[in-house]
C-alpha cells in the first residue's frame, strides 16, 4: 500500500468526517494508514461492500477484513454542477474483486472521466479531523 | 374475463396548494383525507383501517389518527418505501379487504417541502465518538449522494449501455408539459420544447434542470374499500385487480445494474394476477421524478424491450392522443405535483381520474377501463422500492 494522502478533495469539494461505528471501526482505522480494506465472507469466499459485520450474499456472521489494492473501473458516474461548495464527481467503481462501490472521483481533467476508465484508490482529508476517506483517481 | 370481486379505489383526492405556507403538514393530511372521503361518499367514521408514511409528525399513524379522530381503526400501518409508499399501501389494503380484516381504508400523504430552509443534506458526523446510525451512511453520505446525482448517474450508464440521448430523455418533459398545460393547478403549466430542456443549465451530467421533477407542498388521498362499500356508493367502480412491491437492493454491491429497478420484479407478478398484459393498458401512471425514471419502469414493466426506453418515448410517445401510451396525463412530477418528494400518491390520483373519465377533456382517454400506476421510491439502482397497481373500472 502506496497510497499517499492528498489535501486535494474532489472538484475542491470537503467531505465531512464518516460516521465511523462498532462494525465499521476496523476500516477507519486502516485507512488513517492509508490502507483501502474490503470484507469478504469466510463462508461463501465472496467480497461485498459496504463493509459489514456480515455477509449479505450468505448471511453468514463470519467475515474478514483484507487489504485491497483498490483497483478498479468506473461503472458510471455524473457531475454535479449546483452545489454549495462547487461541482464534483460522484459514481461508482466496480472493484476488481467485484463490489461495486460507490465514491468521488478526483484529479480527472473535465471531460477526461468516462465509463469503463481505469481507476485507483487515494484517500483524502476529511472534515473535523475525521479519518481519511477513499476516493478514485486515474489508475 | 370473471374474477371475484376485487377490492375498489372509492375515494381519490390532490390537495389543491401547492405551496402551503399557513398550514400544518397535520393540518394537510386531514384536509386530503376529508377530501378523499368526501369524494367517496364516506365518512371519518367509516375508516376502518388507516395507513401513512414512515415521516409523517409524531408517533407513526397514532398521532395522524389521535389528530383527526379517526375513533374506529382496526389496522394502523407506517409503510416507508419512499415515494412509491401509497401505490404499495393500495396493494396492503386490499390484501386486508381481501382476508376480511377492513373494509375502509384511509391513505394519506402530506408535506410542505418548499417551506425547508435548509437544503436537503445528510447531517454530518458530530464528535469522535462511534456512530449507530443507518449502516451504509459512512461509505454512501459523506460523497455527496444526492438524489438527482444518483438518478444522473444512471442515466449516463443507461446512455453507454443503450445509446440513449439527452433529446429522447426530454420527449419526457416535453409530454409531460404537454398535458399540464390543460392542468389549471399544475405548478408548471408552460408548454416546453426539447430544446428548452436540453439549453435549461445542467444539474448534474447528463441532467437538466427540466429532466427533474417540482418541490411541492400539498398531498393527497386515497380511499380502497371493500367490494360490497363499493356498490353501494355513487362513484364508478375502479377494482384494484393485481398489485406488487419489492425493494430493489445492492446485494454487497454484487449484484447493481444502475439501468434496471425493481419494477422487472413488481411488473410481471401485478400483469399475471391482473391477468392482462402492457399491450391492454390504455393509460400508465409512471413515477417521473426524472426523466430517466420513465425510461427506465417503461422498460422494465414491459411496456417495451429493454434498451428501447428512449425509442418509446421519442416523437410524442407518451402525449395523450398522440402517442402510444397516454402517461402522466395531469402533468405528472415534472410539472404538476410532486407533494413531499413523493410521486406515488399523485399516479394513483390520475389514474382514477382517467378511468372515471374525470381526466381533463384535452387529455381524457377515450373508453379508458384499464390503467396502471407504478412508483419507484428511494434511489434507483442502489436501496429503492418498486410498487405496481393495475386498476380496472367494472361498473
Amino acid at each position: 500500500m502506496s497510497e499517499q494522502q492528498t489535501q486535494h478533495a474532489a472538484f475542491g469539494r470537503p467531505i465531512p468526517a464518516p460516521p465511523v461505528s462498532l462494525e465499521t471501526e476496523e476500516f477507519w482505522k486502516r485507512a488513517r494508514d492509508g490502507r483501502f480494506a474490503i470484507k469478504r465472507c469466510v463462508s461463501c469466499q465472496e467480497a461485498f461492500w459496504y463493509p459489514r459485520a456480515i455477509c449479505p450474499l450468505c448471511h453468514s456472521s463470519e467475515t474478514a477484513w483484507e487489504d485491497s489494492p483498490g483497483t478498479g473501473t468506473v461503472y458510471t458516474y455524473s457531475i454535479v454542477r449546483t452545489f454549495p461548495t462547487g461541482p464534483f464527481a460522484i459514481g461508482f467503481v466496480t472493484l476488481d474483486e467485484g463490489p461495486l462501490v460507490l465514491t468521488n472521483f478526483v484529479d480527472f481533467a473535465e471531460g477526461d472521466l468516462a465509463i469503463g476508465k481505469r481507476v485507483k484508490v487515494r484517500f483524502v482529508a476529511t472534515d473535523n479531523d475525521g479519518p481519511p476517506a477513499p476516493v478514485f483517481g486515474p489508475a | 374475463m370473471s374474477r371475484p370481486p376485487r377490492a375498489c379505489i372509492a375515494g381519490a383526492f390532490e390537495h389543491p396548494l401547492r405551496d402551503a405556507p399557513n398550514a400544518t403538514t397535520t393540518q394537510l393530511h386531514y384536509e386530503v383525507a376529508r377530501g378523499a372521503l368526501d369524494d367517496a361518499g364516506l365518512g371519518f367514521d367509516d375508516v376502518d383501517a388507516y395507513f401513512c408514511d414512515g415521516a409523517v409528525p409524531g408517533f407513526g399513524p397514532l398521532s395522524m389518527i389521535d389528530y383527526m379522530g379517526l375513533s374506529n381503526v382496526r389496522h394502523a400501518d407506517a409503510t416507508e418505501l419512499g415515494g412509491s409508499t401509497y401505490i404499495g399501501h393500495v396493494g396492503r389494503a386490499a390484501s386486508l379487504i381481501a382476508a376480511g380484516k377492513c373494509k375502509v381504508a384511509l391513505i394519506t400523504l402530506a408535506g410542505r417541502p418548499r417551506q425547508r430552509k435548509e437544503a436537503l443534506m445528510f447531517a454530518p458526523a458530530k464528535g469522535s465518538g462511534l456512530t449507530d446510525g443507518a449502516p451504509e451512511a459512512g461509505f454512501e453520505h459523506i460523497y455527496g449522494g444526492i438524489t438527482v446525482a444518483l438518478y444522473a448517474a444512471a442515466a449516463m450508464r443507461h446512455m453507454y449501455a443503450y445509446g440513449t440521448t439527452s433529446e429522447q430523455l426530454a420527449w419526457v418533459k416535453v409530454a409531460a408539459s404537454h398535458h399540464a398545460q390543460w392542468n389549471e393547478r399544475a405548478f408548471l403549466r408552460k408548454l416546453v420544447t426539447i430544446e428548452d430542456v436540453l439549453k435549461s443549465r445542467l444539474i448534474s451530467d447528463p441532467l437538466h434542470l427540466l429532466d427533474c421533477c417540482v418541490v411541492t407542498d400539498g398531498g393527497g388521498a386515497l380511499v380502497v374499500v371493500a367490494p360490497e362499500v363499493a356498490r353501494s356508493l355513487k362513484r364508478p367502480v375502479i377494482q384494484v385487480i393485481g398489485t406488487a412491491e419489492a425493494p430493489g437492493v445492492q446485494s454487497g454491491g454484487r449484484n447493481v445494474d444502475l439501468t434496471r429497478s425493481a419494477a422487472t420484479i413488481t411488473g410481471p407478478a401485478a400483469f399475471a394476477e391482473a391477468g392482462v398484459k402492457p399491450a391492454d393498458i390504455k393509460y400508465a401512471s409512471i413515477y417521473d421524478s426524472f426523466t430517466i425514471t420513465v425510461l427506465i419502469q417503461l422498460e422494465d414493466l414491459g411496456f417495451c424491450e429493454k434498451g428501447h426506453g428512449g425509442r418509446f418515448v421519442a416523437d410524442g410517445g407518451l402525449i395523450s392522443g398522440v402517442g402510444k401510451l397516454p402517461v402522466n396525463t395531469d402533468g405528472g412530477g415534472l410539472c404538476n405535483n410532486h407533494p413531499d418528494n413523493r410521486g406515488g400518491m399523485t399516479k394513483m390520483i390520475e389514474a382514477v381520474r382517467q378511468l372515471r373519465g374525470e381526466a381533463h377533456p384535452k387529455v381524457q382517454v377515450p373508453n379508458c377501463d384499464l390503467a396502471l400506476a407504478h412508483g419507484t421510491g428511494g434511489i434507483l439502482g442502489m436501496r429503492h422500492s418498486a410498487a405496481t397497481a393495475i386498476l380496472e373500472r367494472t361498473g
